[in-house]
């Protein structure tokens, strides 16, 4: 069967054994029982029943964006703004990013076309709603259509939806209504004139509105509706455009504004910018920040509404877990091909029970790790950015020249936390490695000093080392933070004895072309 | 008296269509057509056509 073969393919070279003959997770080192310290609790730091809300949805947990999968349904073409990096008359399959899809859906269809995902795809638990205009103009018809139906046909799939805020305060008694859980307000500032060079116009009570009016309104009806969601318990993410000139400095009055008012995530995403994407921003030279540009400011912000870094800034119309899009395997034709679908949520349970156990214990081991490293080498060092190569589960377990990205993390004293990602093109296609798009994974991987990897050959091996990152393939398929954190205890022994080089001050490229590599 | 969709610039996103006060605009053949015959151009009910207004592609025009 279809879905117990893709079950089976995430789990990988069989370093996991099936849910049902999986033992039970291993102490961890600190002793402490799965019941305090597993993944059933949670973070520390967050309320036990905002964790029940989060743990299974990639986009708002971390690390439930190793297990599970989202998927986007583009029934909402309609907007009522227009925004200076957006131009929705592009149509591209070959590229990523928010906005863009491939095939319009009627509400019918995206119901057809979900099931269907789910029946292949058992690590999906999220169905979120992100346009390809705003899932609000046009009244929200079709979205609330389709989760209507979708509430009654796959009751356990969590609804999202994605809005630039305008229209809101008269939606959110609907959403509240249809228990949609997860919203996304995107919110690029605070200040109208800030706004005015974003957003060219608006469309609000029956007026197209420009300039100073258009961004003061934008802003009003934004801060209304995230009161309005956050008095309701309805969790709450802000996404920010980072528009370097613009925004980038102002991203932290935003940062404050959002956390006052109660958002629960703050997700700062790099402008994406190219003349070829027909934007006003694109067509006039402005550009998207650095690897370190944007990581600067991300950083700036911690302590203020917890930050988002793992965004993969989809498509309208993506699928499958945050770093990987399988929406061709699902097109219009297939799914029509495909024939009656019924609702079966068994393979995503299991899936699910299997997740539960795997991370049990897990919060406590990356604690001891991260005390063996503070126990030996203190405060002393600073930390260091490691590029992983991986395909879910929070392993090191894909191969450096099919990783599509690499995931970005930071490792020192005080932990190994992720900070980003990378997207890359595959630099192995058919065999044999392509020297072009070797150079493309060095520049956006240059801030890092190493890069783990289940296999690496010769050749790019060399390329690395020349470039001062080093491959390291013997943590394969091992853990991604207790990894890096033995890792950084090896290398702060080698850097007091001299014998490498700190990376400190080296920046790296955000990739923003259109994706040309093909599934592995 | 009345409005028209420039098909070739349109991209079939529907926001004139929610916002026509007449129920005059509908998609054939996939691509959004105005019925001449119930457009008023919205005079007497808002200050400027809404379909122009809201049109991400301002496509709308007079016909």
């Amino acid at each position: 069967m279809s879905n117990v073969v893709s079950l089976d393919s995430i789990f990988g070279l069989g370093e996991l054994a099936p849910p049902a003959t999986m033992p039970a997770a291993p102490e961890a080192a600190s002793g402490c029982s799965s019941s305090s310290c597993g993944s059933s609790d949670g973070p520390a730091d967050m309320d036990p029943a905002v964790w029940e809300k989060v743990k299974n949805h990639p986009c708002y947990s971390e690390e439930a964006h190793h297990y599970f999968a989202r998927m986007h349904v583009a029934v909402a073409p309609a907007c009522n703004i227009q925004c200076n990096y957006c131009n929705r008359k592009y149509d591209c399959s070959n590229e990523s990013r928010p906005g863009v899809v491939s095939e319009k859906l009627t509400p019918d269809q995206a119901i057809k076309k979900i099931l269907a995902v789910a029946q292949e795809i058992p690590q999906l638990s999220v169905i979120g709603i992100a346009g390809p205009g705003d899932s609000l103009a046009a009244n929200g018809r079709n979205t609330f259509a389709t989760f209507e139906m979708l509430q009654k046909k796959a009751p356990d799939l969590k609804l999202c939806l994605s809005t630039n805020g305008l229209a809101l305060p008269d939606h959110v008694d609907t959403i509240a209504q249809y228990n949609i859980d997860h919203v996304t307000i995107t919110i690029n500032m605070v200040d109208p004139e800030v706004g005015a060079r974003i957003y060219p116009w608006i469309f609000h009570k029956h007026k197209r509105w420009t300039g100073l009016d258009a961004a003061k309104i934008l802003h009003e009806q934004q801060m209304l509706g995230l009161e309005m969601l956050t008095s309701r318990g309805i969790l709450v993410k802000v996404n920010s455009v980072m528009i370097p000139g613009i925004n980038d400095e102002h991203l932290l009055e935003v940062n404050k504004a959002v956390k006052s008012r109660g958002a629960f995530l703050h997700n700062i995403m790099p402008l994406i910018s190219d003349a070829a994407h027909g934007t006003w921003f694109g067509l006039n030279g402005q550009r998207g920040p650095t690897a370190q540009e944007l990581k600067v400011v991300q950083d700036a912000c911690e302590g203020g509404a917890k930050l988002m870094r793992h965004c993969r800034q989809c498509r309208a119309d993506a699928v499958g877990l945050l770093g990987e899009d399988r929406g061709e395997e699902f097109t219009a034709d297939k799914i029509e091909a495909m024939g009656a679908i019924d609702y079966d949520d068994e393979a995503r349970r299991s899936y699910r029970d299997h997740v539960e156990a795997e991370r049990a214990g897990r919060h406590a081991s990356k604690a001891a790790a991260q005390a063996d490293v503070r126990e030996s080498i203190g405060f002393t060092v600073d930390p260091i950015l490691i590029a992983v190569a991986t395909k879910g589960g929070e392993r090191i377990n894909e191969h450096f020249g099919h990783a599509k990205e690499f995931q970005i993390y930071e490792v020192g004293p005080g932990g190994a936390k992720f900070v980003g990602h990378r997207r890359v093109d595959q630099y192995c296609e058919g065999g044999s490695g392509d020297v072009d798009t070797l150079d493309g994974v060095l520049a956006a991987i240059n801030d890092c000093t190493a890069v783990f990897v289940a296999k690496i050959g010769g050749c790019p091996s060399k390329s690395l080392a020349d470039a001062g990152i080093e491959p390291v393939d013997r943590f394969a398929f091992d853990y991604i933070e207790e990894s890096a954190l033995a890792y950084f205890k090896d290398y702060a022994e080698r850097l007091g004895q001299g014998a490498v080089q700190s990376r400190a001050g080296q920046d790296a490229v955000i990739r923003t072309g259109a994706l040309t590599a093909r599934r592995a | 008296m009345a409005y028209k969709i420039k098909s070739a610039e349109c991209t079939v996103c529907g926001a004139c269509e929610a916002e026509c006060p007449n129920v005059a605009i509908s998609l054939k053949k996939g691509t959004y057509v105005i019925d001449p015959a119930k457009c008023t151009e919205c005079q007497g009910q808002f200050d400027s056509p809404q379909c122009a207004a809201v049109c991400p592609a301002d496509c709308c025009v007079p016909a």
